[in-house]
C-alpha cells in the first residue's frame, strides 16, 4: 500500500466519493485479514476444530437421505440419492452461512465501525468469504460421495465457478441488504433465522425441483436459489438432469437485480452506520 | 514548507437524538408507526406545517467550524465535554458524515481514536499486530517491515505467541499503541489516547509523537490535558459547544481554555448545565460547601473541616445501590490534584428513588491557597455513568492553620499539605 498519489481528499454531506472504489482496493487486504481472523477465532479452544466444517453437512446429508430418498421415496434423477442431496447442500449451505454471517457481521464488528475508516462493504465481504472457505471445505465431501459410488461427471462440471459466482452473488445480495438494515433495526437479527430455515425448505435442496407441479415452476424460479442450485445439480450430476433455461435465467436476473440493488443500499446507508450502530 | 493539508469550511455535524428512547437504535415497528402517522398526516394537511416530532430533537455537536491546518503543525483541539473535540477527527477520518459543509484533505491520513480498535482477545499478540495493522491501513509488507520494531518497542518479545485475553492491561496498551506509532501518516490524528498506560510508556508515547512532528508530519490531538498539548503542540483550537473559540498558539488557547473553566464552574447553576455526559438517569442540581456549623462557605480554609454537599435527582423512580460517586479536584494548572472516590474507602452509596443529598465529609482539608475546581462523577458501580460534569464548582482556599503551627506552607511549591514527624537520632 503506497500512498504516492497526492490527490486531495474532499468530504462533504452526500458525496458519494469516487475514492469508494480506489479506497476498496487499498484496503484489499483487510478482506483478507477480517476473514482470516474470522476462521482462526472460530476454531480457537475447540478439540476437533475444522472437521466441525465437514461434520455438519455431512450429517445434514445423511438426514435428508434418510428422509427424503428412502422413507419419502422422492425420485433420485437416476443419481445417487446422497449425491444429489449433497450437490445441492453445497451452495444451499454457502448462501445460509454467508447470509447469516453476513448479516451480522457489521454488529459484530461495531467498534471497527465507529473508530475507524475502512470501505465498510469490506465487512460484510469478508464475512462472505469466511462461508466460502467453509464451502470449499465441504465440497471434500463431494468428492469423497462421488469416489464412493464411482461417480464421474461430464465436461459441465468446468462450469461449476459460475455457478459458484451465482450463489456469491445472491448471497452477497442479500447479505448486504440485511446487514445495512441490521443496523438501524435490529429486528432482522431475528428475521434472519427464520428465513435460513424457511428457505431449506422451499429450495430443492433435499429433492429435486422437478417434483414441483409443472404449472408452479415459474413461480418457484423466483426464490433465487433454485436456479443456483439447479445449475449446481446440472454442473455435477451430467446430463442426468436437465436445465430448464428460461427460468434458469430469471433466477439469474433476480440475482443480478438483488445483487445490485443490495451494494446501491449499503452504500447509501453506509455513511450513517457510525452514528446508529 | 506552508501549504495547507487541511482545509476545513463551515463544518457542521447534526444528530437528532431520541428523548425517551431506551435503545440506541429503531426498531422496524417505530418507524412503521412514525412513516404511517406522518403520512396520515399529510394526506389530511397537504400544506400544514411540519409538525416537529417531541421525542426526537435535532442537536448540532458541530456548527460552522472553519479553519485551516499546514503542514507540520501540530494542532492540539481542546474544549469541554460534548465541545465536538471527537466529532471533529471523526469527520476527519471519515468515520461519520459531516452535515455541512467541506473539507479538503492532502496526503496520507492516519486516526487513532482508540488504542487498540479491533485486537480480538483470541488471538495472539503477532496475530494481533497484523491484524490491527490492516485495520488501521498498513499492508502486510509493511507491517512485516516494521514488526520487530513495533515488538520492541512494546516490550512484549516474550509474549508473542500468547492469546492477548491473557495480557495485562499496560501490555495490551502498549503493543496496541505500538502498532498505532508505527504507521507512516502525513497527518496523524489522535484522540486523548494517552490517558493510558504506565507513566514510562506515556513518556515514550508522547516522545514518538514529538518525532512525528519533527519529521515536519502534521498532527491533530484531541486532549483533556493541558500539560501534554502545551508540550506536544505548536497550536491550539479550542472548540466551545460546537463552535470555533479561538484558534492561536497552544499556550494562549490552554489559558484561554482554563480561564472559562473557572468562570463556567462560578458561573452557571449546577441545575441549568448543560454540558455533561452520563446516561442521565441520575442527575446532580446542585453542589454545596459547608463548614462545620453547615453554614455554605465559598471560600475555604486549609486546614477545616468541610462537608461537601450533592443535591441528585434520580429519574428513575427506583432506588440505586452501590452507586460511586467521585469528587475530582483541579488546580489551576488542570491537574487532579486528588479524587474523593466512594469506592476507595468502600463507600458507595445507596440513591433515594426520587431526590435526595449525598455528603462527603473531609477533615483538616490539605490543600493550600489557591482555586480549585470540582468536577462531579456518579455512575451506577461500573455499569453505566450515570452523571459527569466537568468544572462543577470552583473555590478558592485560603490559608489557614493546617499544621497548627500558623504556617501557611508553601503555596508556590506545593498544593498538598501533610504532617509528618521530625525527629534526629
Amino acid at each position: 500500500m503506497t500512498y504516492e498519489d497526492k490527490t486531495e481528499l474532499i468530504i462533504e454531506a452526500g458525496r458519494t466519493e469516487k475514492q469508494y472504489w480506489k479506497d476498496l482496493w487499498r484496503y484489499r487486504e483487510l478482506f483478507y485479514f477480517l476473514a482470516w481472523r474470522d476462521i482462526v477465532v472460530r476454531y480457537k479452544q475447540t478439540a476437533i476444530g475444522i472437521a466441525w466444517a465437514l461434520i455438519r453437512p455431512f450429517l445434514t446429508m445423511v438426514v435428508f437421505t434418510v428422509v427424503f430418498g428412502k422413507l419419502a421415496k422422492l425420485p433420485s434423477e437416476g443419481v445417487p440419492y446422497p449425491i444429489l442431496v449433497f450437490a445441492a447442500m453445497l451452495p444451499w449451505q454457502f448462501f445460509a452461512n454467508a447470509l447469516s454471517e453476513c448479516s451480522n457481521s457489521l454488529i459484530g464488528n461495531a467498534n471497527l465501525i465507529s473508530k475507524v475508516y475502512f470501505p465498510r462493504l469490506i465487512v460484510p465481504g469478508s464475512a462472505v468469504i469466511v462461508s466460502f472457505v467453509d464451502f470449499l471445505v465441504s465440497g471434500i465431501i463431494l468428492l469423497a460421495l462421488m469416489a464412493w459410488y464411482n461417480f464421474v461427471p461430464d465436461w459441465r462440471i468446468i462450469t461449476l465457478p459460475l455457478f459458484i459466482l451465482i450463489a456469491f452473488g445472491a448471497a452477497m445480495g442479500a447479505g448486504l441488504w440485511l446487514a445495512a438494515l441490521n443496523v438501524k433495526y435490529r429486528d432482522f437479527r431475528y428475521i434472519v433465522p427464520f428465513i435460513v430455515q424457511f428457505g431449506l425448505y422451499i429450495s430443492p435442496v433435499g429433492f429435486s425441483s422437478s417434483i414441483v407441479p409443472e404449472q408452479w415452476r415459474m413461480i418457484y424460479s423466483l426464490n433465487p436459489m433454485v436456479g443456483v442450485i439447479d445449475g449446481f445439480r446440472w454442473a455435477i450430476l451430467g446430463g442426468k438432469v436437465e436445465l430448464d433455461w428460461p427460468k434458469f435465467i430469471l433466477s439469474l436476473a433476480l440475482v443480478a437485480l438483488l445483487f445490485a440493488s443490495g451494494v446501491w443500499y449499503f452504500r447509501k446507508t453506509e455513511r450513517t452506520f457510525a452514528d446508529v450502530i | 514548507m506552508s501549504d495547507t493539508v487541511i482545509l476545513v469550511e463551515n463544518l457542521g455535524k447534526k444528530y437528532v437524538i431520541g428523548h425517551q428512547q431506551r435503545l440506541p437504535y429503531n426498531t422496524m415497528r417505530e418507524s412503521m408507526v412514525r412513516g404511517a402517522k406522518s403520512f396520515g398526516r399529510n394526506l389530511l394537511k397537504p400544506f400544514g406545517q411540519k409538525v416537529p416530532n417531541p421525542a426526537y430533537e435535532e442537536f448540532w455537536a458541530l456548527k460552522d467550524v472553519s479553519f485551516e491546518i499546514k503542514q507540520g503543525d501540530r494542532v492540539g483541539i481542546i474544549g469541554r465535554n460534548g465541545a465536538g473535540k471527537s466529532t471533529v477527527l471523526k469527520i476527519l477520518s471519515r468515520i461519520t458524515e459531516p452535515t455541512t459543509g467541506r473539507i479538503s484533505i492532502k496526503g496520507r491520513v492516519a486516526s487513532l481514536l482508540e488504542v487498540g480498535t479491533g485486537f480480538h482477545p483470541e488471538l495472539t499478540g503477532r496475530e494481533n499486530i497484523y491484524l490491527n495493522g490492516a485495520i488501521l491501513g498498513m499492508s502486510r509488507t509493511e507491517i512485516k517491515k516494521k514488526f520487530d520494531e513495533i515488538v520492541a518497542f512494546a516490550e512484549v518479545e516474550k509474549f508473542l505467541d500468547t492469546p492477548v485475553k491473557r495480557y495485562s492491561s499496560g501490555m495490551y496498551v502498549r503493543l496496541a499503541f505500538a502498532v498505532a506509532a508505527h504507521l507512516e501518516p502525513e497527518i496523524l490524528l489522535v484522540d486523548e489516547v494517552l490517558a493510558v498506560g504506565d507513566v514510562g510508556f506515556q513518556k515514550k508515547c508522547i516522545g514518538k509523537m514529538e518525532d512525528v512532528g519533527r519529521d515536519g508530519r502534521t498532527v491533530l490531538f484531541v486532549s483533556h490535558s493541558m500539560n501534554t498539548m502545551t508540550s506536544l503542540c505548536n497550536r491550539g483550537i479550542l472548540l466551545e459547544s460546537g463552535t470555533l473559540c479561538s484558534d492561536t498558539s497552544a499556550e494562549e488557547a490552554s489559558r484561554i481554555y482554563l480561564n472559562k473553566a473557572f468562570s463556567v464552574a462560578r458561573g452557571t447553576p449546577l441545575s441549568q448545565r448543560r454540558d455533561r455526559s452520563g446516561s442521565g438517569k441520575v442527575r446532580a442540581y446542585s453542589f454545596r460547601i459547608l463548614n462545620e456549623e453547615g453554614r455554605e462557605e465559598v471560600s475555604l480554609e486549609s486546614g477545616k473541616d468541610y462537608y461537601f454537599e450533592i443535591g441528585y435527582h434520580n429519574h428513575t423512580g427506583i432506588i440505586i445501590k452501590d452507586v460511586v460517586v467521585s469528587l475530582d479536584i483541579y488546580d489551576e494548572r488542570d491537574i487532579i490534584v486528588f479524587l474523593l472516590r466512594t469506592n476507595f474507602t468502600n463507600s458507595n452509596l445507596e440513591l433515594k428513588a426520587d431526590r435526595g443529598q449525598i455528603v462527603c465529609r473531609i477533615k483538616n482539608l490539605p490543600l493550600t491557597n489557591g482555586l480549585y475546581r470540582f468536577s462531579i462523577f456518579i455512575s451506577d458501580a461500573d455499569r453505566e455513568i450515570l452523571d459527569y460534569i466537568e468544572d462543577a464548582a470552583s473555590v478558592s482556599i485560603e490559608a489557614g492553620d493546617f499544621f497548627g503551627t500558623g504556617s501557611p506552607g508553601l503555596p508556590s511549591h506545593c498544593k498538598i499539605l501533610a504532617k509528618a514527624e521530625w525527629s534526629t537520632s
